[in-house]
């Protein structure tokens, strides 16, 4: 039964993938994606990864939700409210698509693999949780505020709307020059 | 009182959804019957017109816009009170509750993003541009408080320690998180009453934009969307009971009876208040959002932090 039910999720999760390229409008191929990441999220919470497919659930569909609006907003001379083709540059992408499919298949199949060495932890989650993070904590401490630091000064840079633009050169010009009115008159 | 929460036999699912439409439609009747004290008629006789709109929109045919998207139409149609049930899969009846989550917040969390997809799919799919507004007017809002509700829900977490619902209501034993993390009832409410598209939050189906999102749909699918926004407002009530007030822990009643009892109590407060607070334009509240709400959940789950760590 458990097994029939993750089959038909798989079948699901590639189909709707499949789904996303045949469909001939924006909403469908964005939502088709978000059906394809909630089976995949149903398949990881099976499989037992609660957490994790749950929340790959979430984050997908807000992001699909909020990707619509993008995709449909910088298609240009807006075809996305029209029925439309997915696919573009059709020869070559099924060139690099079959030859990517072919060196990884090669790969799997030529590669010597490995035999395993050693049992399973008892506690999967945490003994992975370990490896990638245990002996790394120094990197990503150190990487963080890097990285928040790097996101701070993006979102300055392309402010299109600063301080100055709000209060003048002097920075004085109260009530300041707001183009969305109300709020907190920020 | 305050049994610990056990998960009982899933034959009891089909129970809940009945008991959750049974809440939608006295939340609905009871909005009918401030509707009518409003206009100076008896409210008895708005306590009715629901099940009178039942009727009519049983019957009525259904419209069909030029090039409509049909298929996701209906699915955003038919979703709402679907999600509205998942939700309450992971919301205890006094001790019992139908899927003991690990992870229940963020399912019911997960849930709540569901509508997300759900209002903006019902907008797109009549082709009309009354209704496209409103999709779009209910994301834009969407952004405003999910991020807040975010933090309101997991401050019950961090407090009780666990993301599963029943040690949330078992962390509550002595003081309920209302009394401890008011900011964050608060902000969780209003974000229950913005993701059911309700009285202050309601403008994706305002009546500027010709009811929004509702413009264009009729007979069963609009039956299905009214039901599904008062089943939502319902499962936000509901969460709020095991999430800040105490589950079923209370005096003389039995618990089941105070799930009820308060469940009752906030989903008739999230009816009332669209009758005493004026419509918020989404495109202002974003600021307010992002600039007092936001920071005032953060620093209730510092607070709330720093108290967990502390005992």
């Amino acid at each position: 039964m458990i097994d029939i039910l993750f089959w038909a999720l798989a079948v699901v999760s590639v189909a709707s993938g499949v789904a996303v390229f045949v469909v001939d409008s924006m909403a469908r191929a964005t939502y088709a994606l978000a059906v394809s990441f909630i089976a995949v999220g149903i398949m990881l919470v099976m499989v037992g990864l609660e957490y994790i497919g749950i929340i790959t659930i979430l984050m997908m569909v807000m992001e699909m939700a909020i990707m619509a609006v993008y995709m449909v907003m910088f298609m240009g001379m807006n075809p996305a409210l029209m029925p439309m083709d997915m696919t573009h540059n059709k020869r070559w992408s099924a060139v690099l698509a079959m030859g990517t499919f072919v060196l990884l298949a090669a790969g799997a199949l030529l590669i010597p693999w490995p035999a395993r060495v050693g049992a399973p932890a008892v506690d999967l989650v945490a003994s992975l949780g370990e490896a990638i993070m245990g002996p790394k904590m120094l990197a990503m401490l150190t990487i963080s505020p890097v990285l928040f630091a790097t996101i701070i000064a993006g979102l300055v840079i392309v402010n299109p709307r600063g301080r100055y633009d709000r209060w003048g050169d002097d920075l004085k010009h109260r009530p300041p020059n707001d183009p969305l009115r109300g709020g907190l008159g920020q | 009182m305050s049994e610990p929460i056990v998960q009982v036999s899933p034959a009891w699912a089909v129970l809940a959804p009945l008991a959750l439409l049974l809440f939608a439609l006295a939340g609905a009747g009871l909005n009918g019957a401030l509707v009518a004290r409003s206009v100076g008629r008896p409210g008895r006789s708005g306590a009715s017109a629901p099940l009178a709109q039942v009727a009519r929109l049983l019957r009525q045919r259904r419209q069909v816009t030029v090039a409509a998207d049909v298929l996701l139409w209906r699915i955003g149609a038919g979703g709402l009170v679907v999600v509205a049930i998942l939700k309450i899969l992971v919301i205890p009846l006094g001790p019992w509750t139908l899927a003991d989550l690990d992870v229940g917040v963020v399912w019911f969390n997960t849930m709540d993003v569901m509508i997300w997809a759900l209002f903006w799919l019902i907008g797109w799919g009549a082709n009309s541009a009354h209704s496209l507004v409103g999709g779009y007017r209910f994301l834009s809002l969407a952004v405003s408080y999910e991020l807040p509700l975010m933090f309101a829900l997991i401050t019950p977490a961090v407090a009780a320690r666990s993301l599963r619902v029943g040690d949330v209501v078992a962390a509550q034993h002595d003081l309920w998180f209302v009394i401890w993390m008011p900011v964050a009832f608060v902000i969780f409410c209003g974000s229950v009453i913005a993701f059911s598209s309700w009285g202050p939050f309601a403008t994706a189906v305002g009546r500027d934009i010709a009811g929004g999102f509702l413009t264009d749909v009729s007979g069963v699918d609009r039956l299905l969307i009214l039901t599904g926004r008062y089943a939502v407002l319902t499962a936000g009530a509901a969460f709020a009971v095991p999430l800040f007030l105490g589950g079923g822990g209370g005096a003389l009643l039995p618990d089941w009876l105070w799930s009820i009892v308060k469940t009752a109590l906030v989903l008739a407060a999230f009816v009332a208040i669209r009758h005493r607070v004026p419509t918020i334009r989404p495109d202002r509240f974003a600021e307010v959002a992002w600039i007092i709400v936001l920071p005032a959940a953060l620093l209730q789950v510092l607070v709330v932090a720093i108290i967990v760590v502390g005992s």
